[in-house]
This record gives structure tokens, C-alpha cells and sequence, in this order.
């Protein structure tokens, strides 16, 4: 089936023809591999994506239930010369190691800070709690997002 | 926690280096920070080529059985699949290996473990791949399976006995505290799956992008196994999604290069997380016998240890593992009278190999819970009797005999980490902060607090005589200067502090990092055993300090910065006019002082340097439910000197966290050999609510022979984090506990 959706802004159509993930479609079909494939099972977020308002694994989210939809990616948050505020933040303290979950953190924590511009470190360890990193041991990532938290 | 950021003047080197503003001791930002927040960085398994075709992997669905018979044309008949191979098409010795080239590289008719791969698959798309790989039809004789590494022992089938005896072996102290403890199999989890992409030259040679950490060690098996000429395989550094030693061994690598060889196109291959549990080798599980006899007084008189590993079914590197376990059995304290014999079993579970600590991890749960144990038994504080019985520099090592030339604060480590304030008590009743979390199963007028602490010692780099480097190239540009090296970033931010290194042995701000293939530079050894920093590190600041004098020789300069060379304070060359009048390069080959083989008693100079660390856990504990909240950790660790503050934190962080998991979360359940929880569901990793508070001491004594001093950082974390959260538990339940990782079951009791 042909499905179109609305991807960090542009409209994309792509043609799908066995049940297979949004993640999928997004990393083989449409070029976009910031989003990370890594459990497959919607354990690790690393596949983080914002789909019609809502932060969802795209890695459990089948495609072709997607037409229509409107979707933010990593590649859809800052632009070219300019970082996304989450993005600015986590590079400075240093809460990128290997890299492979930041994507994903990069979406989940954006969509947190849409939602609630000055987390308490509480709401902001719960609210990743599904986005594993298995380098940083969380703590510069905690570091990035409450000083972005705490800018007035 | 508090990340420094000022430069250490005092002890910054020459004047020169002073004025960089990107040097050594500053919080230099990685440079792949930013592709990586994008979403561009490039992992491998992010990497395309023009016609490629994608691998899969046929495996073996027992622990050990005879492949009877194997027949392919059901996979070979499938539209979209180009090529199917088994042993037999293997060209060369079909054989692979890190230690030993044990390893066939698909199964030579017998398979050894459960997931051996047994045949690989190229076909026009992954789905058609798998299936075809699925639909190879293998008929199998099971044989008896040798799951158990106290028979494998009794059978002689290991691969590698170390003995260690020193001093007088009828030595006796008045207490003697006796004990058995275990490891559970941890595995290193890295997000970044096992991935390659093999690109065939045309003419019978193959550039290989694969996760590894260290492409040298990767080639030198390939080209072996495949029966071709070393400058036939490339192999380049790639993006890697972390490794924490997952990545020492190789596991698609020759299928992807050989399916490529076979059909003139290029091939990726990619693990899912199911194939990643299997296909690449774990944390070696532990049984350990101990037998500790001290004096009253606290004084150690005797250690005795009897250490069992278990090395799966292949080699991998248990025989480096086994023997660090033994030699750090004692831990970083003196005793004189020493006996430790250390078993690297076979059998048939799955390989294991290297993981962040390497043997040293499994031995010190075993001497910390004794330390505690005698500390109990003596009525003493556990601190005042570990410091009573210190290892310091200039003492021999209880085990090896080797007299410590290296740096070791052990008592300084030790000091900062009692010094350290504890948390108060809470009565919050925010269930994020009981154990349990948000399953509201718990209430805080249930839940006990418990502290605990941990001391380790640690080698760095490669020990027992190996051979050991690192080269690294660096060159002038028109700009300012390149850093070419092979070693491997897997995300620990070795990228920064070599150009940290270089910039302040240059002078010069404008540093890039070059990761160069197997064929364009040397060897920088393994991305493991904490060693980069101090050996690549090392092969870049002597290459950088030659840079910089033959710039300034050519011209009689003294000084060198972006714009130029100058002599007496004027501008006397340009750097674009100097690059223009020829080239300037210096590569260098780092090697660390000497080791050597032990002899017969395990005695000798066998280690290059060695790093301290020391952890205190803070518990709580819900006894009845079994439930566990880690509340904080502090550290301190022995660091020779600082190069990036931040990426220190970083590496101490992440590994205090590994070790955290394999205290309370992290196992594979293996049953007959079969991995039963190879996913993210059942494998359970710490994540952001699990995760402690954590807070570190940076104890700078120069280390021997590290760039300014620099020791590596990378494994000491995740030592004796786990013994330090273990003691916290007992000392909250008043368990012996004397297994990791401790499970709801051992705490309650069923």
C-alpha cells in the first residue's frame, strides 16, 4: 500500500508492501537513520520518534498504520547551522559517549521539554526511563537537561 | 557532581603548550558530538553501498550436537538469494581466533555452543536473507552436553590453569574466614548491534567496515582464515556503538567478508538483539573458593583461592581472563603467604571473553566479601582494615612477586572515599525514590538502608610478556595538524583526548583525528584493558612533540602556533607557506616498559602498571519483597592526571552503573547452554531510574609511563562497584549473599 506521511515537516510518500515497522521504512526506505535500531522491542527508545503529538517506538509502530500521520524525527529537531536546545545541552555537558541512544534521548527529552519547559530531575528520570544508555550511566545526561531545565 | 574545568597550570607542560586553549586537563568538547545529537554520525549499521546485498546467519539450535547433514537447496532456490556458504567453502584455515585460532568460522560438523553459526546467507534484501536462512534444512545428533565448568575441570577440559604460589605456603594467622562465592554471566549490552559491510576491490580483496576494537587483530584473522595476502583486506575503523570488550572478538566479520569474495558485490550484515546475545562472546561466570587467615591485629598472614571461570566453547581470550583473575585475586592489600590456582573451564556454553575488567571483576567480589567477612569476624571497620593491609607503591604484588614501580595510592584512594560525606536519611515516600519505584509494592516504613564499600586493583594495558603498542602518525597541514591512528573510539572519547594530546605537544589549536585503515598505518592495539590513553595517547605525543621540532628546525623557529613559526616574537613563516615548502609528518610506535611470562609459580614482572579505585554504596532494601534502590555511589578513583575532566567523569559514570547492574540486575539465564532471556526485555539493564547518584574523587599521583602522567580510567568503575553494592545489601538484610547478581529470591529468602 502507498502510504504518505508528514516527516519533520515535508510530505513523504513511499510505497509499502510487507508488514514492517515505521523504523524500518524510516532507516531503509526513506534515508532517515537518525533513528536508531537496537532492540527491536521497544526496550531501548533508541528509535524515539514523535508520532502525531505522541512519543512512541517506532520500532512497534507498523507502518502502514502511519498514512496521514505527522512525525518529527532527530533530524527534525534544530537545523542545519543551529542545534536544537536538548541537542546543545547534551553535547556541552557530555552526555554523549558511543551515541547510539542519543537520537533517541534527543527526541524523547525534546518532547518532555514541549511538554513541560522546567522539569524537576524527578519527572525528567521518568519520563527517559524508557531510553536505555548503557555508556554515560545517565548522570551527564541528567546534568544537560536540568541546566536546560533551569534557564528561565 | 562537579566537573572541573580549569586547566592544572602548575603542572602543565612547556609554555608553549600553556597557550592552547583545547589542550590537556580542559573539558574538550568530543567532535562527534554534534553528528551524533543530528542523528548523522554513521554507525555501520547505518552504512549503504551501491547493490548490496544483506547477510544472515543459519545457527546451530544446540548447545552440542553433529551437524548430520545440511542441506542448502531450499535456501538456494529462493528468488533474491545470491549465495549460501558453509565450512567447506571457507578458503583458507577456515579458522579464527583472539588468543588461540580455535574458532572455526562456520561449523566444522560438530557445534559447541548454542547459536554457533552454521551457515550465512547473501541474498537482494534482509527479510529474504533471514528466510532463506530459515529455511536451510540441518539435521542434527545431539550430544551429551558439558554444561558444568566443576566437571569440565575434573575432566581436564580447560583452557588454561594458572598457579600462583608465594612465600612460605604453612603460614597461618589466628583467624581464618573461609568462603564460596559466585558470579552470574553478565554481558556487555552495547546498544550499537554486531554489524559489517564488506566491500569487494575487484580484485579478490575486500574493505571490510565492521564493530570491532582493534582492526589490526581483526585482519591478521581474516587474511588467515580466508587464505589471502595481507594487503588484500582492509579493514577500517568504523562507527561503533559501544563495545566494553564485546567487540575484542570477532563474529560476522569473515562470513561478510567471504559472502562479498563469493559474489562480487558488496554485503551488510546486521545482528538483531536476539543474534547480538549470540553472537558475540560475555562476562566469564565465576565460582570462587576462598580462604583468608589473618592476625587479630587485622594483619593478612595467608590468602588461598581456588578460581573457576568458565570459558564457554571456544577460546576467545579466557586464557588472559583466567590469568587476571588470579593474579588480582588478593586485591590491593599485602600478604606474604599466597596460594591461588585459577581454572579457565570448557564446555559448552556460550563463549565468553573480554568485558570491561576482565577476571579482575569476578575475583573482586570474592577477596572484598572476605575482606568484609574478616572485618566482622576482627569486630573492625571494614575500611580500617583494608587500609591496615594496603598494597602501596614499591611493594611487591601478593600474587606475582612484582615490585610496583607504578603509582598506587591506594591509601590516599581509600582516605578520599571515607572522607566523603554520607547521604541523610529520607523519609520521602515519592515512590521513584523506594525501591520498587512506581510499582508502589514497597512503603519507606518497610525499607532498610545499607552501606557498603569495595576496593580494586586493576592492570593496564596488555600484561604477561604480549607485545604491546601503539602507532600513531601525526601530520602538518596547511591549517594546522592531523592525528592518524587505528585505534578504535567506540565512544569512550579517545577522538578527544588525542587531539587534546596533540594539540598541547603542537602548540597548535587546529586538530583533527584521522582514523586510518589497516593498510594506511600500524597497529594501535586493542581498544581494551583501559590502554589507549596511555599507549596511542603516548604514540601521539611523541609524534606530536617531533612534529613540532622539525617545523621549527626547518626554519630556525621558536614557536609554533596556527598562524606560523616564529622566531624572537615575529611571524617568520606561515603554517600554509611551511606545509607548501614540504611535507611534515612523524609516526610514531609506543610501547609500554617490558612484561614478561610468569614462571612456574606464577612469579614475575608481569604488568605494565596497575590503577586503584574505591566505591561506598548506599542501599535501601525492602527485606520482605526483596526490592532494591541504589541510592548512591561514591568514588575514588587513581587517575595519574586528568586530560579531560569531563570524559573522566564520563568513563567513571558508566562503568560505576555496569557495575551496579551486575551486582542486582544483569544475567543471562543459561539452561543446558540455550541463552533464555537474549532481549532488552529479559536481560535487564539499569536505566535512568535505576541509576544512582554518583560522586568521584579524581586522585592525581602521575602514573609511570601515561601521557603527563595519565592512567587509563575505563575499567576500575566497574570493579568494585559491584562487591561495594553487594556489602550494602548484606548490611541492610543481614544476609551472606554471597552470589551476584543478587536477585528479590536471595534477599526474601525462597
Amino acid at each position: 500500500m502507498i502510504i504518505t506521511m508528514t516527516i519533520n515537516g515535508g510530505q513523504r510518500t513511499v510505497e509499502v508492501n510487507t508488514p514492517t515497522s515505521l523504523l524500518n521504512v524510516l532507516r531503509d526506505r526513506l534515508e532517515l537513520e537518525g533513528s536508531k535500531q537496537a532492540c527491536e522491542q521497544g526496550e531501548c527508545g533508541s528509535c524515539s520518534v514523535v508520532l502525531d503529538g505522541e512519543l512512541v517506538c517506532s520500532c512497534l509502530v507498523m507502518a502502514t498504520d502511519c498514512d496521514g500521520s505527522t512525525l518529527t524525527t532527530v533530524e527534525g529537531l534544530g537545523d542545519e547551522d543551529t542545534l536544537h536546545p536538548v541537542q546543545q545541552a547534551l553535547v556541552q555537558a557530555g552526555g554523549v559517549q558511543c551515541g547510539f541512544c542519543t537520537p533517541g534521548f534527543v527526541v524523547a527529552a525534546a518532547a518532555l521539554f514541549d511538554e513541560h519547559p522546567h522539569p524537576e530531575s524527578d519527572v525528567i528520570k521518568e519520563e527517559l526511563a524508557g531510553n536505555i544508555c548503557r555508556c554515560t550511566g545517565y548522570g551527564a545526561i541528567l546534568r544537560a537537561l536540568e541546566e536546560l531545565a533551569a534557564r528561565p | 557532581m562537579t566537573v572541573p574545568t580549569t586547566p592544572d597550570t602548575q603542572t602543565a607542560p612547556a609554555s608553549a603548550e600553556q597557550r592552547v586553549n583545547a589542550g590537556i586537563g580542559r573539558s574538550v568538547l568530543r567532535p562527534d558530538g554534534i553528528p551524533k545529537v543530528k542523528g548523522n554520525f554513521a554507525y555501520v549499521s547505518d552504512l549503504q553501498a551501491e547493490g548490496m546485498l544483506h547477510g544472515a546467519t543459519a545457527r546451530s539450535p544446540f548447545a552440542h550436537a553433529r551437524l548430520v547433514s545440511i542441506d542448502l537447496t531450499p535456501a538456494l532456490a529462493m528468488n533474491g538469494v545470491k549465495a549460501v556458504i558453509v565450512q567447506d567453502d571457507v578458503p583458507g584455515t577456515a579458522m579464527y581466533g583472539l588468543e588461540h585460532r580455535d574458532q572455526p568460522v562456520l561449523c566444522d560438523g560438530t557445534a559447541r555452543y548454542w547459536g554457533e553459526p552454521v551457515a550465512v546467507v547473501a541474498a537482494e534484501d534482509p527479510e529474504t536473507a533471514k528466510h532463506a536462512a530459515a529455511a536451510i534444512v540441518m539435521e542434527w545428533e545431539e550430544l551429551d552436553t558439558l554444561d558444568d565448568p566443576e566437571e569440565a575441570d575434573a575432566i581436564d577440559s580447560v583452557f588454561r590453569r594458572v598457579k600462583v604460589r608465594r612465600g612460605d605456603q604453612d603460614a597461618h594467622g589466628e583467624v581464618v574466614i573461609e568462603g564460596y562465592y559466585e558470579v552470574g554471566t553478565q554481558d556487555q549490552a552495547p546498544l550499537g548491534p554486531e554489524a559489517g559491510l564488506a566491500l569487494p576491490d575487484g580484485e579478490g580483496g575486500v574493505d571490510l567496515y565492521g564493530t570491532s576494537q582493534w582492526v589490526h587483530a581483526d585482519h591478521e584473522q581474516i587474511v588467515a582464515a580466508l587464505g589471502l595476502q595481507p594487503d588484500q583486506i582492509r579493514c577500517h575503523p568504523a562507527g561503533i556503538g559501544g563495545a566494553f570488550g564485546a567487540r575484542e572478538d570477532m563474529n560476522l566479520h569473515i562470513h561478510c567478508c567471504l559472502l562479498a569474495l563469493v559474489t562480487g558485490r558488496p554485503v551488510k550484515m546486521v545482528y538483531d538483539r536476539a543474534e547480538s546475545f549470540a553472537g558475540h562472546v560475555h562476562r566469564h561466570p565465576a565460582r570462587m573458593w576462598y580462604r583468608h587467615e589473618a592476625n587479630r591485629d587485622g594483619t593478612l598472614v595467608r590468602v588461598q583461592a581456588k578460581l573457576l571461570l568458565d570459558g564457554g566453547a571456544y577460546m576467545s581470550t579466557t586464557g588472559a581472563v583466567i590469568g587476571n583473575a588470579t593474579y588480582f585475586a588478593v586485591g590491593p592489600y599485602k600478604v606474604d603467604s599466597v596460594a591461588i590456582d585459577g581454572v579457565g573451564a570448557k564446555t559448552n556454553n556460550p563463549p565468553c571473553g573480554a568485558m570491561r575488567g576482565f577476571g579482575a571483576v569476578q575475583s573482586c567480589f570474592g577477596h572484598e566479601t572476605q575482606m568484609d567477612r574478616l572485618a566482622a569476624e576482627l569486630a573492625m571497620d571494614p575500611m580500617v582494615l583494608r587500609r591496615l593491609n594496603a598494597l602501596q607503591q614499591g611493594d611487591p604484588m601478593s600474587t606475582t612477586g612484582q615490585i610496583i614501580t607504578d603509582s598506587l595510592p591506594t591509601v590516599d584512594v581509600m582516605d578520599a572515599l571515607v572522607a566523603m560525606p554520607l547521604p541523610d536519611d529520607t523519609d520521602s515516600d515519592n515512590p521513584l525514590h523506594l525501591p520498587g519505584g512506581t510499582g508502589l509494592t514497597t512503603s519507606r516504613s518497610h525499607v532498610r538502608r545499607g552501606v557498603g564499600y569495595g576496593v580494586s586493583i586493576k592492570n593496564i594495558a596488555f600484561s604477561e610478556g604480549f607485545d604491546d603498542y601503539a602507532e600513531a602518525r601525526v601530520v602538518l597541514t596547511s591549517v594546522g595538524a592531523e592525528v592518524h591512528t587505528a585505534a578504535i573510539e567506540v565512544g569512550q572519547g579517545l577522538v578527544t583526548v588525542c587531539a587534546q594530546i596533540a594539540r598541547s605537544a603542537l602548540g597548535l589549536e587546529h586538530v583533527a583525528v584521522v582514523f586510518d585503515d589497516t593498510s594506511s598505518i600500524g597497529s594501535a592495539g586493542s581498544t581494551s584493558a583501559s590502554r589507549q590513553t596511555q599507549l596511542t595517547g603516548n604514540a601521539v605525543l611523541e609524534a606530536a612533540r617531533r612534529v613540532r621540532e622539525m617545523a621549527l628546525e626547518r626554519i630556525g623557529g621558536d614557536d609554533l602556533t596556527d598562524a606560523g613559526v616564529w622566531r624572537n616574537g615575529e611571524l617568520i613563516m606561515s603554517l600554509d607557506a611551511l606545509y607548501d615548502a614540504g611535507p611534515i609528518e612523524f609516526t610514531a610506535r609506543y610501547r609500554h616498559p617490558a612484561t614478561f611470562e610468569a614462571d612456574e609459580n606464577g612469579q614475575g614482572t608481569l604488568h605494565a602498571g596497575f590503577a586503584i579505585a574505591a566505591h561506598r554504596a548506599v542501599v535501601e532494601v525492602d527485606p520482605e519483597l526483596g526490592l532494591i534502590r541504589v541510592v548512591r555511589i561514591d568514588t575514588a578513583q587513581d587517575v595519574g592526571r586528568v586530560l579531560n575532566p569531563q570524559s573522566v567523569i564520563g568513563q567513571i559514570e558508566g562503568g560505576i552503573l555496569q557495575g551496579v547492574g551486575l551486582a542486582y540486575m544483569e544475567e543471562l539465564v543459561i539452561q543446558k547452554g540455550k541463552i533464555l532471556n537474549a532481549s532488552f526485555t529479559d536481560y535487564l539493564l539499569p536505566t535512568f531510574l535505576d541509576a544512582p547518584d554518583v560522586e568521584a574523587i579524581l586522585i592525581e599521583e602521575p602514573g609511570e609511563w601515561g601521557p603527563f602522567g595519565a592512567k587509563g580510567v575505563g575499567e576500575p568503575p566497574t570493579i568494585s562497584s559491584t562487591p561495594a553494592v553487594a556489602a550494602a545489601i548484606r548490611d541492610a538484610v543481614g544476609k551472606p549473599l554471597n552470589r551476584v547478581p543478587i536477585l528479590p529470591e536471595h534477599i526474601v529468602g525462597v
